[in-house]
């Protein structure tokens, strides 16, 4: 009850506050336009802004550990999210200075227009990439390399249990944590684009073969997709991962999976593709292609798939987060990625019970959200990129 | 006229449009007066400008464009300073706008009259049963089939002159002082485009509503307008008199406008009886599923003429060109090629066979590859059909680009988009002549253009053909263009062929009496057509009401 009345008195004095201001920008502007016809709904919009904005910077003010030096876990959290906030846009932002200033003219361009999520977005990828690629030169140790230093807590901070060789800490059985975070880039993204890649192979081809043929081709097509949409897709794949691991183990299990999910993302780019394509099969210049005599892949390929790159490039984005959720997902419930190859769901899964910790040892709790805190960054990296990508190509101004 | 009070007046006004992080201009300072119960026509060609001045009149503009300099007084009222407030009591009240296409601007989930009334309603002019009263007899004085139970259809059961005309009765609705007309008629057929012509100018008049006329139709806003100003490219050029500035424009460019409508090609002698026709269509009945939109269809297209297909939309006009490529193999007839019957669907057709019969289209946005360089465009069909590569299929291009008369070394790596819409045009033209082909479809190729721009087209088509000794089949609405390019006349109705014969002929009387009526109601310049017109035939023997008696 006590709670409610708090929300209650403080939106009051939000929308109070809202109204003083826009009554305020109008006295000092002598009723400039901008404030005359604010609607209100703007002006609350700005106060309630202003107040998160002010309790943010009371949260992060107060002592992070209370008198009998036990950390208070919002405080600690609270920091690190904005410390990384912080440096995040601080690198996003030299980042894009470098790519205007550096590069092609036609690469400044792109850079000068871009804002700064998206900058950010692309600054992740790239270290994800580079990551992955150079996973054996930049690890300090091997991803299946076992210390006796078992369950180092993360920061390298020894009064507080951790070990300056470790500066991520180790994990139950004494891996080091940064050397397996390194090579699950490697290992998930990887096996993530190659998914995805594959989806797009099978299920962009077929969906725009359906378009141009229509008829049976079509019918039969889509219905087979109907089916396989029609089954929930992580049920789905568990259930084909279990019937494949029949016959196939190790390295064929995860080619199996790879398979598997593909096809079962391939479905989702399948309908996208048709339907994109049936936009463009009925233009002009496809019938005038066709009049000429062209065939089909001339048809496909050199006619339509230009046009249909923009959409399908903003699903690709997409459904690379997807097929990674999925395959962290499988890893959690121990039949993706297989060990002693490092995976960043499986991290997450043999950590998980460190989160317990949070309310009193934050940096202990941080251990399992690293790997995480890897996912997710991943994914909102790919999606700023995709929908900057959108906007553009959808041609709208601000 | 002039001792009028002034409603609109429009200072020095300046306005900017944003592209790539600029603003650049689009109205250069213009002056606009206008005063109670006046309508002005504002013309121009597609970019002068007309529209986003005509909604600066309301004070409105578009997003992404600015007024940057002047001021726009309504009746006493700054616009440019007045409240988001003030203006809500003026648009629609006072203010109205009818738009280009009436089928794009209503909501399709609501009956006609209920969007009607909504603007009577919010401004508490009328009460909901009031204005729906009120509709009705405005949809009669309009015209309207049925005005008594038309509005409560929902706008997909009206057709697209009937849609505008309930546009312009809603406009209507609180009795403004000023509508802007934008386009009102440009996307309709001539027969029903002279029914909403008239019912417009009536109510008008009746109401002494003043009107801002947007249109680049000279013969329309000579109908409609007192006064007419001609724009170019953001700058006024000239503001007259309607009658004066008929007969005597003073500036070259309105001149040139003027002249537009006089390129006219002599009739070619007729051709010998026993020559083969290049395309023989004969006997041909098409349908789409189990309808029939053509019936019996026949004519002959001999080398070196020009036939132009006429006929509103929805006669078959096209349809007969679907049946000619192929792309919708006819029910019962042929369709002969020198003399040999060519295969039904072109599928079955031979490469030499489809390299004899090439089409332009009429929008040459969506003919071109957005994302092909127009060298990759015209290339194509000169690899495809000729086999040239490398040097002499770029040599083959230019040539082709230099025919079409676009500098080849500028166009060649260009995109589509970053041409005019005339340009567009060309580089379709030169698509269809890489092929080398005996015979092209122009379907509706100039529609879409300005009327200058759509000259320097059909002269190029012409000069073509008496080069390569090309036949074109020539499907149009405009009889304009008909007369200046066309050699013989097929005119089309409901898939039935009505009448043909040599040009000469068709332009005058015995005519059937469909061709008459499509005759008679393409717009003159006379000011006093529409007028004459009216009392001529009664208001009851033009338009859409007219090709139903022929029914």
């Amino acid at each position: 009850m006590n709670t409610l009345l708090w929300i209650i008195v403080a939106l009051a004095v939000v929308a109070a506050l809202g109204w003083a201001f826009r009554f305020a920008g109008q006295m000092v502007t002598g009723n400039k336009p901008y404030f005359r016809d604010m609607p209100y709904a703007v002006s609350f919009g700005f106060a309630l802004g202003a107040a998160l904005f002010v309790g943010g910077v009371w949260l992060y003010l107060q002592p992070p550990a209370n008198e009998a030096g036990v950390p208070r876990a919002s405080v600690v959290f609270w920091r690190w999210a904005v410390h990384f906030l912080i440096v995040a846009a601080i690198a996003a932002f030299i980042f894009r200075l470098l790519g205007r200033a550096v590069g092609t003219q036609a690469s400044r361009k792109i850079f000068r227009q871009m804002p700064l999520t998206a900058a950010f977005g692309i600054l992740v990828i790239l270290i994800y990439g580079f990551a992955a690629v150079f996973a054996g030169l930049i690890a300090p140790y091997g991803q299946d390399q076992v210390f006796s230093a078992a369950n180092v807590v993360p920061g390298g901070d020894p009064a507080l249990g951790g070990n300056p060789d470790f500066p991520l800490g180790t994990d139950q059985i004494g891996r080091d944590i940064l050397s397996r975070l390194i090579y699950g880039a490697q290992n998930t993204v990887g096996i993530a684009f190659a998914t995805t890649l594959l989806a797009f192979v099978l299920g962009g081809s077929l969906g725009f073969l359906a378009a141009t043929l229509r008829g049976w081709v079509d019918q039969l097509l889509s219905r087979a997709v109907d089916v396989l949409m029609a089954i929930p897709s992580l049920i789905f794949s568990l259930l084909l991962i279990t019937v494949a691991s029949a016959w196939v183990s190790g390295t064929g299990l995860t080619i199996a999976m790879i398979v598997i999910i593909a096809v079962i993302d391939a479905t989702r780019v399948f309908r996208l593709a048709r339907a994109v394509g049936m936009n463009i099969v009925v233009m002009d210049y496809i019938e005038a292609a066709k009049l000429r005599g062209e065939g089909l892949g001339y048809l496909i390929f050199k006619e339509i798939l230009p046009n249909a790159t923009a959409p399908l490039l903003a699903e690709f984005g997409l459904r690379f987060c997807f097929v990674f959720l999925t395959i962290s997902a499988l890893s959690f419930l121990g039949l993706g990625i297989q060990p002693p190859l490092a995976d960043w769901g499986t991290m997450v899964k043999d950590l998980s019970a460190f989160i317990n910790y949070a309310a009193f040892a934050p940096q202990i709790a941080a251990s399992p959200l690293l790997a995480a805190g890897a996912i997710a960054l991943l994914t909102v990296a790919v999606n700023f990129v995709v929908d900057w990508m959108l906007h553009r190509s959808s041609g709208l101004k601000e | 006229m002039s001792d009028r009070p002034t409603l609109v007046e429009m200072r020095g006004i300046k306005m900017e449009g944003r592209s790539d992080e600029t603003w650049t201009p689009i109205i250069k300072g213009v002056d606009l007066t206008l005063q109670k119960g006046e309508v002005l026509g504002l013309i121009g060609e597609s970019g002068a400008g007309k529209s986003t001045l005509g909604l600066a009149a309301m004070g409105f503009t578009r997003d992404g464009v600015r007024i940057s300099e002047g001021s726009v007084t309504f009746d006493g009222i700054d616009l440019l300073a007045a409240s988001a407030e003030q203006k809500r009591a003026l648009l629609g009240k006072r203010i109205a706008y009818v738009a280009q296409s009436a089928a794009a601007s209503f909501n399709p989930a609501h009956k006609l009259i209920d969007q009607h009334s909504e603007g009577p309603t919010q401004h508490n002019v009328m009460s909901k049963a009031e204005s729906e009263a009120d509709g009705m007899e405005l949809y009669r004085k309009l015209r309207l089939p049925n005005p008594d139970e038309i509005g409560f259809r929902y706008p997909h059961q009206v057709s697209g002159g009937q849609l505008q005309r309930a546009m312009t009765a809603m406009a209507m609705s609180c009795r403004p002082d000023l509508i802007i007309f934008d386009e009102p008629t440009t996307a309709l057929d001539v027969t029903t485009q002279i029914e909403v012509l008239a019912s417009i100018r009536d109510i008008v008049e009746e109401y002494d509503t003043a009107a801002i006329y947007i249109t680049h139709d000279l013969a329309v806003v000579a109908q409609m307008a007192d006064r007419i100003k001609v724009l170019l490219k953001g700058d006024e050029v000239e503001e007259n008199e309607t009658r004066e500035m008929l007969s005597n424009p003073k500036e070259q460019y309105t001149k040139s406008l003027w002249a537009v409508r006089e390129f006219q090609r002599p009739q070619k002698p007729p051709v010998s009886t026993d020559a083969t026709p290049v395309i023989s269509v004969q006997g041909v009945t098409a349908a789409y599923g189990k309808i029939d939109v053509l019936h019996d269809v026949s004519f002959d297209i001999h080398a070196g003429r020009t036939v132009a297909v006429v006929g509103e939309s929805g006669s078959g006009k096209s349809t007969t060109a679907r049946c000619i490529t192929g792309l919708l193999p006819p029910r019962i007839g042929h369709i002969e090629l020198d003399g040999n019957t060519l295969p039904l669907d072109y599928r079955q057709r031979d490469k030499e066979q489809l390299r004899q019969v090439q089409m332009i289209y009429q929008m040459a946005d969506t003919a071109l590859n957005p994302r092909k360089k127009i060298g990759e465009i015209i290339g194509r069909p000169v690899e495809f059909y000729m086999g040239l590569k490398g040097r002499e299929k770029r040599r083959r291009v230019e040539e082709l680009l230099d025919q079409i008369e676009l500098p080849a070394a500028q166009y060649f790596d260009r995109l589509p988009s970053e041409l005019s819409g005339g340009q567009k045009q060309r580089i379709g033209i030169a698509r269809a002549l890489a092929a080398e082909p005996k015979f092209i479809i122009c379907d509706e190729v100039t529609s879409a253009l300005d009327q200058l721009v759509a000259e320097g087209i059909l002269r190029l088509l012409a000069d073509l053909q008496d080069e390569l000794g090309l036949s074109y089949m020539f499907i149009t609405h405009d009889l304009a263009t008909v007369r200046s390019i066309a050699d013989e006349v097929v005119v089309m109705k409901d898939g039935n062929v009505v009448e043909q014969g040599p040009k000469t002929d068709m332009f005058q009387p015995p005519h059937h009496p469909y061709t008459d009526l499509l005759l008679s109601s393409v717009p003159e310049m006379d000011p006093d057509w529409l007028s004459t017109l009216l009392a001529e035939r009664g208001a009851d023997n033009i338009g859409d009401a007219a090709v139903d008696k022929m029914a």
